[in-house]
Protein backbone atom coordinates (compact mmCIF):
# COMPACT_ATOMS: atom_id res chain seq x y z
CA UNK A 1 0.00 0.00 0.00
CA UNK A 2 1.34 3.45 -0.91
CA UNK A 3 2.10 5.69 2.07
CA UNK A 4 0.74 9.23 2.21
CA UNK A 5 2.63 12.08 3.83
CA UNK A 6 2.02 15.76 4.47
CA UNK A 7 4.72 17.84 2.80
CA UNK A 8 3.30 21.31 3.30
CA UNK A 9 0.70 23.22 5.24
CA UNK A 10 -0.67 26.72 5.43
CA UNK A 11 -3.14 28.50 7.67
CA UNK A 12 -5.08 31.75 7.76
CA UNK A 13 -7.25 31.91 10.83
CA UNK A 14 -8.34 33.98 13.80
CA UNK A 15 -5.23 32.66 15.60
CA UNK A 16 -2.86 34.11 13.02
CA UNK A 17 -2.16 34.62 9.35
CA UNK A 18 0.59 32.02 8.98
CA UNK A 19 2.01 28.93 10.67
CA UNK A 20 4.37 30.84 12.93
CA UNK A 21 1.70 33.18 14.32
CA UNK A 22 -0.75 30.32 14.79
CA UNK A 23 1.81 28.13 16.55
CA UNK A 24 2.49 30.95 19.01
CA UNK A 25 -1.23 31.50 19.66
CA UNK A 26 -1.83 27.78 20.20
CA UNK A 27 1.05 27.54 22.64
CA UNK A 28 -0.07 30.66 24.51
CA UNK A 29 -3.70 29.48 24.65
CA UNK A 30 -4.76 32.72 23.01
CA UNK A 31 -8.35 33.14 21.88
CA UNK A 32 -9.20 34.60 18.46
CA UNK A 33 -12.80 35.39 19.40
CA UNK A 34 -14.30 38.87 19.47
CA UNK A 35 -17.42 40.92 18.79
CA UNK A 36 -18.62 41.95 15.34
CA UNK A 37 -21.00 44.90 15.95
CA UNK A 38 -22.26 44.62 12.39
CA UNK A 39 -23.88 41.30 13.32
CA UNK A 40 -25.97 43.00 15.99
CA UNK A 41 -27.08 45.71 13.56
CA UNK A 42 -27.94 43.06 10.97
CA UNK A 43 -30.16 41.24 13.49
CA UNK A 44 -28.08 38.39 14.87
CA UNK A 45 -28.86 37.01 18.30
CA UNK A 46 -25.09 36.70 18.92
CA UNK A 47 -22.36 39.08 17.65
CA UNK A 48 -19.55 36.71 18.73
CA UNK A 49 -17.23 35.45 16.01
CA UNK A 50 -13.64 34.57 15.23
CA UNK A 51 -12.01 37.79 14.03
CA UNK A 52 -10.37 37.17 10.66
CA UNK A 53 -9.04 40.09 8.64
CA UNK A 54 -9.61 40.00 4.91
CA UNK A 55 -6.31 39.61 3.04
CA UNK A 56 -5.22 42.26 0.53
CA UNK A 57 -4.59 40.43 -2.73
CA UNK A 58 -4.24 43.40 -5.07
CA UNK A 59 -0.63 43.32 -6.18
CA UNK A 60 -0.32 39.61 -5.38
CA UNK A 61 -2.77 38.28 -7.94
CA UNK A 62 -3.94 39.58 -11.30
CA UNK A 63 -7.37 41.13 -11.45
CA UNK A 64 -8.81 38.26 -13.49
CA UNK A 65 -7.61 35.75 -10.91
CA UNK A 66 -9.07 37.84 -8.07
CA UNK A 67 -12.48 38.47 -9.63
CA UNK A 68 -13.79 34.97 -8.93
CA UNK A 69 -12.60 34.86 -5.34
CA UNK A 70 -15.18 35.25 -2.61
CA UNK A 71 -13.95 35.89 0.92
CA UNK A 72 -13.38 32.21 1.72
CA UNK A 73 -11.50 31.84 -1.58
CA UNK A 74 -9.17 34.66 -0.57
CA UNK A 75 -8.51 32.93 2.75
CA UNK A 76 -7.90 29.66 0.88
CA UNK A 77 -5.49 31.35 -1.52
CA UNK A 78 -3.43 32.66 1.40
CA UNK A 79 -3.32 29.26 3.12
CA UNK A 80 -2.53 27.41 -0.11
CA UNK A 81 0.21 29.80 -1.14
CA UNK A 82 1.87 29.18 2.23
CA UNK A 83 1.37 25.42 2.02
CA UNK A 84 2.83 25.10 -1.48
CA UNK A 85 5.81 27.26 -0.53
CA UNK A 86 6.27 25.12 2.57
CA UNK A 87 6.17 21.98 0.39
CA UNK A 88 8.76 23.43 -2.02
CA UNK A 89 6.25 23.36 -4.88
CA UNK A 90 6.51 26.34 -7.24
CA UNK A 91 4.63 27.35 -10.38
CA UNK A 92 7.16 25.61 -12.59
CA UNK A 93 6.52 22.35 -10.75
CA UNK A 94 2.76 22.82 -11.04
CA UNK A 95 2.99 23.49 -14.75
CA UNK A 96 4.93 20.27 -15.31
CA UNK A 97 3.27 17.80 -12.93
CA UNK A 98 -0.26 16.64 -12.26
CA UNK A 99 -1.49 17.93 -8.91
CA UNK A 100 -5.08 17.49 -7.70
CA UNK A 101 -7.33 19.32 -5.26
CA UNK A 102 -10.03 18.32 -2.77
CA UNK A 103 -11.13 21.28 -0.67
CA UNK A 104 -13.91 21.56 1.87
CA UNK A 105 -16.43 24.37 1.50
CA UNK A 106 -20.16 24.43 2.09
CA UNK A 107 -21.40 27.98 1.43
CA UNK A 108 -20.66 31.24 -0.28
CA UNK A 109 -23.38 33.49 1.06
CA UNK A 110 -22.07 37.01 0.45
CA UNK A 111 -21.90 36.99 -3.37
CA UNK A 112 -25.35 35.39 -3.52
CA UNK A 113 -26.87 38.04 -1.25
CA UNK A 114 -25.10 40.89 -3.06
CA UNK A 115 -26.22 39.63 -6.46
CA UNK A 116 -29.76 39.45 -5.13
CA UNK A 117 -29.56 43.05 -3.89
CA UNK A 118 -28.33 44.23 -7.31
CA UNK A 119 -31.16 42.35 -9.02
CA UNK A 120 -33.77 43.89 -6.72
CA UNK A 121 -32.40 47.35 -7.46
CA UNK A 122 -31.45 47.13 -11.14
CA UNK A 123 -33.69 44.32 -12.46
CA UNK A 124 -30.97 43.40 -14.92
CA UNK A 125 -28.55 40.46 -14.83
CA UNK A 126 -26.19 42.40 -17.12
CA UNK A 127 -25.28 44.53 -14.10
CA UNK A 128 -24.10 41.65 -11.88
CA UNK A 129 -20.55 41.63 -13.21
CA UNK A 130 -18.35 38.72 -14.17
CA UNK A 131 -17.26 37.56 -10.72
CA UNK A 132 -20.69 36.83 -9.23
CA UNK A 133 -21.13 33.37 -10.71
CA UNK A 134 -17.61 32.17 -9.87
CA UNK A 135 -17.89 33.52 -6.32
CA UNK A 136 -21.39 32.15 -5.67
CA UNK A 137 -20.99 28.48 -6.40
CA UNK A 138 -20.19 26.06 -3.63
CA UNK A 139 -17.14 24.93 -5.59
CA UNK A 140 -15.82 28.50 -5.70
CA UNK A 141 -12.66 27.60 -3.78
CA UNK A 142 -11.58 24.66 -5.92
CA UNK A 143 -12.51 26.34 -9.21
CA UNK A 144 -10.41 29.37 -8.31
CA UNK A 145 -7.42 27.61 -6.73
CA UNK A 146 -7.19 25.18 -9.65
CA UNK A 147 -7.10 28.17 -12.01
CA UNK A 148 -4.63 30.21 -9.97
CA UNK A 149 -2.23 27.32 -9.33
CA UNK A 150 -2.77 25.58 -12.70
CA UNK A 151 -3.87 22.29 -11.12
CA UNK A 152 -4.54 19.46 -13.57
CA UNK A 153 -5.44 16.47 -11.38
CA UNK A 154 -8.64 15.57 -9.54
CA UNK A 155 -10.54 18.80 -8.87
CA UNK A 156 -13.61 19.04 -6.66
CA UNK A 157 -15.16 20.59 -3.57
CA UNK A 158 -16.23 18.48 -0.64
CA UNK A 159 -19.41 19.77 0.98
CA UNK A 160 -20.02 17.88 4.19
CA UNK A 161 -21.00 20.59 6.65
CA UNK A 162 -18.56 20.92 9.54
CA UNK A 163 -16.69 17.78 8.48
CA UNK A 164 -15.92 19.13 4.97
CA UNK A 165 -12.26 19.88 5.61
CA UNK A 166 -11.62 16.55 7.29
CA UNK A 167 -13.29 14.52 4.54
CA UNK A 168 -11.26 16.43 1.93
CA UNK A 169 -8.08 15.17 3.58
CA UNK A 170 -9.52 11.65 3.91
CA UNK A 171 -10.36 11.58 0.22
CA UNK A 172 -6.99 13.01 -0.81
CA UNK A 173 -5.41 10.29 1.36
CA UNK A 174 -7.46 7.55 -0.36
CA UNK A 175 -6.72 8.89 -3.86
CA UNK A 176 -2.98 8.87 -3.24
CA UNK A 177 -2.94 5.58 -1.35
CA UNK A 178 -4.76 3.85 -4.19
CA UNK A 179 -2.38 5.22 -6.80
CA UNK A 180 -4.72 7.65 -8.55
CA UNK A 181 -2.74 10.78 -7.66
CA UNK A 182 0.76 11.56 -6.35
CA UNK A 183 0.07 15.03 -4.93
CA UNK A 184 -3.25 16.50 -3.79
CA UNK A 185 -3.95 19.94 -2.30
CA UNK A 186 -6.44 19.39 0.55
CA UNK A 187 -8.06 21.81 2.93
CA UNK A 188 -11.08 23.70 4.10
CA UNK A 189 -12.35 27.27 3.87
CA UNK A 190 -14.97 29.19 5.80
CA UNK A 191 -16.42 32.66 5.19
CA UNK A 192 -16.97 35.02 8.18
CA UNK A 193 -19.06 37.84 6.67
CA UNK A 194 -22.40 38.80 8.24
CA UNK A 195 -24.42 36.89 5.64
CA UNK A 196 -22.60 33.62 6.20
CA UNK A 197 -23.91 32.69 9.62
CA UNK A 198 -27.33 34.37 9.98
CA UNK A 199 -29.29 31.18 9.31
CA UNK A 200 -27.08 29.23 11.74
CA UNK A 201 -27.66 31.96 14.35
CA UNK A 202 -31.37 31.30 13.84
CA UNK A 203 -30.97 27.97 15.65
CA UNK A 204 -29.89 29.75 18.87
CA UNK A 205 -26.83 27.52 18.87
CA UNK A 206 -24.37 30.40 19.34
CA UNK A 207 -22.98 31.56 22.66
CA UNK A 208 -24.23 34.93 23.89
CA UNK A 209 -21.51 35.40 26.49
CA UNK A 210 -20.78 38.82 25.01
CA UNK A 211 -19.31 40.32 28.18
CA UNK A 212 -16.36 37.90 27.92
CA UNK A 213 -15.82 37.04 24.24
CA UNK A 214 -12.61 35.06 24.84
CA UNK A 215 -14.44 32.91 27.38
CA UNK A 216 -17.46 32.25 25.19
CA UNK A 217 -16.17 29.13 23.48
CA UNK A 218 -15.76 26.56 26.25
CA UNK A 219 -15.99 23.02 24.90
CA UNK A 220 -16.66 20.33 27.52
CA UNK A 221 -17.20 22.94 30.25
CA UNK A 222 -20.39 22.61 32.27
CA UNK A 223 -21.08 26.35 31.96
CA UNK A 224 -20.96 26.60 28.17
CA UNK A 225 -23.88 28.22 26.38
CA UNK A 226 -23.20 27.45 22.75
CA UNK A 227 -20.59 27.67 20.01
CA UNK A 228 -18.88 30.68 18.46
CA UNK A 229 -18.71 30.69 14.64
CA UNK A 230 -15.36 31.42 13.05
CA UNK A 231 -13.52 31.01 9.76
CA UNK A 232 -10.48 31.33 7.55
CA UNK A 233 -8.78 28.56 5.61
CA UNK A 234 -6.28 25.77 6.05
CA UNK A 235 -4.38 23.83 3.39
CA UNK A 236 -2.36 20.63 3.51
CA UNK A 237 -0.27 19.20 0.71
CA UNK A 238 -0.69 15.42 0.67
CA UNK A 239 1.89 13.45 -1.25
CA UNK A 240 2.92 9.87 -1.87
CA UNK A 241 5.87 9.03 0.38
CA UNK A 242 8.38 7.83 -2.24
CA UNK A 243 7.40 10.73 -4.50
CA UNK A 244 8.13 13.15 -1.66
CA UNK A 245 11.48 11.48 -0.97
CA UNK A 246 12.48 11.68 -4.65
CA UNK A 247 11.53 15.34 -4.72
CA UNK A 248 13.51 16.03 -1.56
CA UNK A 249 10.38 17.56 -0.06
CA UNK A 250 10.04 18.32 3.65
CA UNK A 251 8.00 15.55 5.27
CA UNK A 252 5.94 16.91 8.15
CA UNK A 253 3.78 13.92 9.08
CA UNK A 254 2.10 10.82 7.70
CA UNK A 255 -1.64 10.29 7.32
CA UNK A 256 -2.31 6.69 8.32
CA UNK A 257 -6.04 6.38 8.92
CA UNK A 258 -9.38 7.77 7.77
CA UNK A 259 -12.72 6.73 9.17
CA UNK A 260 -16.15 7.96 8.18
CA UNK A 261 -19.77 7.27 9.04
CA UNK A 262 -23.20 8.80 8.96
CA UNK A 263 -25.58 8.84 11.91
CA UNK A 264 -28.71 8.20 9.91
CA UNK A 265 -30.66 10.21 12.44
CA UNK A 266 -31.50 13.78 13.35
CA UNK A 267 -30.37 16.60 11.05
CA UNK A 268 -28.68 18.68 13.76
CA UNK A 269 -28.45 16.49 16.86
CA UNK A 270 -25.43 14.19 16.91
CA UNK A 271 -25.18 10.78 18.56
CA UNK A 272 -22.35 8.78 20.03
CA UNK A 273 -22.65 5.72 17.74
CA UNK A 274 -21.71 7.53 14.54
CA UNK A 275 -18.68 9.25 15.99
CA UNK A 276 -17.60 5.99 17.66
CA UNK A 277 -17.79 4.18 14.31
CA UNK A 278 -15.78 6.89 12.51
CA UNK A 279 -13.04 6.84 15.17
CA UNK A 280 -12.96 3.01 15.26
CA UNK A 281 -12.65 2.84 11.49
CA UNK A 282 -9.86 5.39 11.45
CA UNK A 283 -7.95 3.35 14.05
CA UNK A 284 -8.59 0.12 12.17
CA UNK A 285 -7.48 1.75 8.92
CA UNK A 286 -4.28 2.87 10.64
CA UNK A 287 -3.76 -0.59 12.12
CA UNK A 288 -3.55 0.88 15.61
CA UNK A 289 -5.09 0.20 18.98
CA UNK A 290 -6.69 3.02 20.94
CA UNK A 291 -3.85 3.06 23.49
CA UNK A 292 -1.39 3.99 20.71
CA UNK A 293 -3.00 7.39 20.24
CA UNK A 294 -1.10 10.09 22.15
CA UNK A 295 -3.55 12.93 21.70
CA UNK A 296 -7.12 13.49 20.51
CA UNK A 297 -8.05 16.78 18.88
CA UNK A 298 -11.76 16.72 19.65
CA UNK A 299 -14.48 18.11 17.44
CA UNK A 300 -16.20 19.54 20.56
CA UNK A 301 -17.79 22.84 19.59
CA UNK A 302 -19.09 24.04 22.97
CA UNK A 303 -22.67 22.87 22.54
CA UNK A 304 -24.01 20.69 25.37
CA UNK A 305 -25.35 17.81 23.26
CA UNK A 306 -22.48 17.61 20.79
CA UNK A 307 -19.81 17.72 23.49
CA UNK A 308 -21.68 15.15 25.56
CA UNK A 309 -21.98 12.59 22.75
CA UNK A 310 -18.37 13.04 21.70
CA UNK A 311 -17.20 12.66 25.31
CA UNK A 312 -19.22 9.44 25.58
CA UNK A 313 -17.76 8.07 22.34
CA UNK A 314 -14.17 9.02 23.24
CA UNK A 315 -14.55 7.48 26.69
CA UNK A 316 -16.00 4.28 25.28
CA UNK A 317 -13.13 3.87 22.80
CA UNK A 318 -10.15 5.40 24.59
CA UNK A 319 -11.03 5.37 28.29
CA UNK A 320 -9.92 8.16 30.59
CA UNK A 321 -6.17 8.45 30.01
CA UNK A 322 -5.63 9.78 26.49
CA UNK A 323 -5.09 13.56 26.48
CA UNK A 324 -7.92 15.43 24.77
CA UNK A 325 -8.35 19.09 23.82
CA UNK A 326 -10.65 21.07 21.60
CA UNK A 327 -8.81 23.90 19.86
CA UNK A 328 -12.25 25.36 19.15
CA UNK A 329 -11.96 26.79 22.67
CA UNK A 330 -9.54 29.29 21.08
CA UNK A 331 -10.68 29.43 17.45
CA UNK A 332 -14.41 29.04 17.79
CA UNK A 333 -16.04 26.71 15.32
CA UNK A 334 -14.35 27.07 11.95
CA UNK A 335 -17.11 24.98 10.37
CA UNK A 336 -16.31 23.92 6.76
CA UNK A 337 -12.65 24.64 7.44
CA UNK A 338 -12.35 23.06 10.89
CA UNK A 339 -11.46 19.52 9.86
CA UNK A 340 -8.46 20.81 7.90
CA UNK A 341 -7.35 23.57 10.27
CA UNK A 342 -7.38 21.17 13.20
CA UNK A 343 -4.95 18.91 11.32
CA UNK A 344 -2.69 21.96 10.90
CA UNK A 345 -3.06 22.79 14.61
CA UNK A 346 -2.34 19.21 15.71
CA UNK A 347 0.63 18.96 13.32
CA UNK A 348 2.07 22.15 14.84
CA UNK A 349 1.70 20.58 18.29
CA UNK A 350 3.32 17.33 17.12
CA UNK A 351 6.23 19.18 15.49
CA UNK A 352 6.80 21.33 18.59
CA UNK A 353 6.14 18.80 21.37
CA UNK A 354 3.18 20.39 23.10
CA UNK A 355 -0.55 19.93 23.54
CA UNK A 356 -2.51 23.13 22.99
CA UNK A 357 -4.98 23.76 25.77
CA UNK A 358 -8.73 23.40 25.87
CA UNK A 359 -9.04 26.90 27.32
CA UNK A 360 -12.06 27.80 29.44
CA UNK A 361 -12.40 24.23 30.69
CA UNK A 362 -13.06 25.08 34.31
CA UNK A 363 -15.95 22.92 35.46
CA UNK A 364 -16.32 19.40 34.06
CA UNK A 365 -19.77 17.95 33.57
CA UNK A 366 -20.48 14.29 34.26
CA UNK A 367 -19.32 13.27 30.76
CA UNK A 368 -16.24 15.45 30.33
CA UNK A 369 -15.13 14.49 33.86
CA UNK A 370 -14.44 11.03 32.47
CA UNK A 371 -11.88 12.34 29.96
CA UNK A 372 -8.31 13.58 30.34
CA UNK A 373 -9.00 17.10 29.05
CA UNK A 374 -5.93 19.36 28.97
CA UNK A 375 -6.92 22.82 30.28
CA UNK A 376 -3.43 24.37 30.06
CA UNK A 377 -0.59 24.05 27.58
CA UNK A 378 1.31 20.87 28.25
CA UNK A 379 4.83 20.10 27.05
CA UNK A 380 4.52 16.60 25.67
CA UNK A 381 5.79 14.58 22.75
CA UNK A 382 3.09 13.42 20.36
CA UNK A 383 3.88 10.59 17.95
CA UNK A 384 0.34 9.81 16.83
CA UNK A 385 -2.91 11.72 17.11
CA UNK A 386 -6.53 11.41 16.09
CA UNK A 387 -8.68 14.34 14.95
CA UNK A 388 -12.48 14.32 14.90
CA UNK A 389 -14.92 16.30 12.77
CA UNK A 390 -18.69 15.94 12.75
CA UNK A 391 -21.34 17.84 10.82
CA UNK A 392 -25.03 18.49 10.26
CA UNK A 393 -26.84 15.57 8.73
CA UNK A 394 -24.77 13.26 10.91
CA UNK A 395 -21.64 13.18 8.74
CA UNK A 396 -18.60 12.04 10.72
CA UNK A 397 -14.90 11.94 9.89
CA UNK A 398 -11.85 10.92 11.89
CA UNK A 399 -8.22 11.09 10.79
CA UNK A 400 -5.15 9.47 12.31
CA UNK A 401 -1.80 11.17 11.69
CA UNK A 402 1.65 10.27 13.01
CA UNK A 403 5.24 11.41 12.88
CA UNK A 404 7.07 9.99 9.91
CA UNK A 405 8.81 6.67 10.53
CA UNK A 406 11.38 5.27 8.11
CA UNK B 1 -20.25 65.90 -21.21
CA UNK B 2 -17.11 66.79 -23.16
CA UNK B 3 -14.93 64.22 -24.86
CA UNK B 4 -12.06 65.19 -22.53
CA UNK B 5 -14.21 64.36 -19.51
CA UNK B 6 -15.25 61.06 -21.05
CA UNK B 7 -11.65 60.13 -21.85
CA UNK B 8 -10.57 61.03 -18.31
CA UNK B 9 -13.30 58.98 -16.60
CA UNK B 10 -12.88 56.03 -18.97
CA UNK B 11 -9.11 55.92 -18.61
CA UNK B 12 -9.42 56.18 -14.86
CA UNK B 13 -11.65 53.10 -14.55
CA UNK B 14 -9.61 51.17 -17.13
CA UNK B 15 -6.51 51.76 -14.99
CA UNK B 16 -8.04 51.46 -11.52
CA UNK B 17 -10.69 48.81 -11.98
CA UNK B 18 -9.66 46.80 -15.03
CA UNK B 19 -5.99 47.31 -14.10
CA UNK B 20 -4.74 48.12 -17.60
CA UNK B 21 -1.32 49.78 -17.91
CA UNK B 22 -1.90 53.52 -18.36
CA UNK B 23 0.78 53.72 -21.06
CA UNK B 24 -1.28 51.45 -23.30
CA UNK B 25 -4.28 53.78 -23.34
CA UNK B 26 -4.03 55.25 -26.86
CA UNK B 27 -6.89 56.08 -29.23
CA UNK B 28 -5.73 53.52 -31.79
CA UNK B 29 -5.22 50.71 -29.23
CA UNK B 30 -7.24 47.57 -29.98
CA UNK B 31 -9.49 46.74 -27.03
CA UNK B 32 -8.85 43.04 -27.43
CA UNK B 33 -5.30 42.72 -28.75
CA UNK B 34 -3.53 45.73 -27.20
CA UNK B 35 -5.49 46.24 -23.99
CA UNK B 36 -6.23 42.52 -23.44
CA UNK B 37 -9.91 43.09 -22.68
CA UNK B 38 -11.63 39.70 -22.85
CA UNK B 39 -15.31 38.73 -22.73
CA UNK B 40 -15.32 38.54 -18.90
CA UNK B 41 -13.67 41.97 -18.58
CA UNK B 42 -16.36 43.31 -20.89
CA UNK B 43 -19.06 42.02 -18.51
CA UNK B 44 -17.45 44.16 -15.78
CA UNK B 45 -17.06 47.16 -18.08
CA UNK B 46 -20.83 47.11 -18.68
CA UNK B 47 -21.35 47.47 -14.91
CA UNK B 48 -18.72 50.20 -14.55
CA UNK B 49 -20.04 52.23 -17.49
CA UNK B 50 -23.56 52.10 -16.05
CA UNK B 51 -22.23 53.36 -12.74
CA UNK B 52 -20.12 56.15 -14.26
CA UNK B 53 -22.19 57.27 -17.23
CA UNK B 54 -25.69 56.11 -16.36
CA UNK B 55 -26.45 54.01 -19.45
CA UNK B 56 -26.26 50.31 -20.26
CA UNK B 57 -23.99 49.16 -23.05
CA UNK B 58 -25.83 47.04 -25.59
CA UNK B 59 -23.73 44.26 -27.10
CA UNK B 60 -25.41 44.69 -30.50
CA UNK B 61 -24.24 48.32 -30.66
CA UNK B 62 -20.64 47.37 -29.98
CA UNK B 63 -19.99 45.42 -33.18
CA UNK B 64 -17.80 48.06 -34.80
CA UNK B 65 -16.21 49.26 -31.58
CA UNK B 66 -12.79 47.64 -31.64
CA UNK B 67 -10.42 50.44 -30.62
CA UNK B 68 -10.26 52.63 -27.54
CA UNK B 69 -10.97 55.71 -29.67
CA UNK B 70 -14.13 54.09 -31.02
CA UNK B 71 -15.13 53.21 -27.48
CA UNK B 72 -14.79 56.88 -26.40
CA UNK B 73 -16.89 57.82 -29.47
CA UNK B 74 -19.56 55.28 -28.52
CA UNK B 75 -19.77 56.58 -24.94
CA UNK B 76 -19.82 60.20 -26.14
CA UNK B 77 -22.69 59.45 -28.48
CA UNK B 78 -24.72 57.62 -25.82
CA UNK B 79 -24.09 60.17 -23.06
CA UNK B 80 -24.97 63.16 -25.21
CA UNK B 81 -27.91 61.56 -27.02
Amino acid sequence: MRRVVITGMGIYSCLGKNLQEVKESLYAGKSGIGIDPERTRYGYRSPLTGIVERPQLKGKLDRRLRMGLAEEGEFAYMATEEALRNAAIDMEYLENHEVGIFYGNDSSAKPVVEAHKTMEEKKDTMLLGSGAIFQSMNSTVTMNLSTIFKLRGVNMTISAACASGSHSIGLGFFFIRHGWQDVVVCGGAQEVNIYSMASFDALSAFSVRTDEPTKASRPFDANRDGLVPSGGAATLILEEYEHALRRGAPILAEVIGYGFSSNGGHISQPNNDGSYIAMSRALQDAGLEAKEIDYINAHATSTPLGDMYEAMAIHKLFGSQTPVSSTKSMTGHECWMAGASEIVYANLMMQNDFIAPNINFETPDEYSAQLNIIPQTREQKIDTYLSNSFGFGGTNSALVVRKIKE
Amino acid sequence: MTREEIVKITNQFLVEEIEIDENLLKEEASLKDDLGIDSLDFVDIVVIVEKNFGFKIKAEEMGGVTTLGAFYDYIEKKVNA
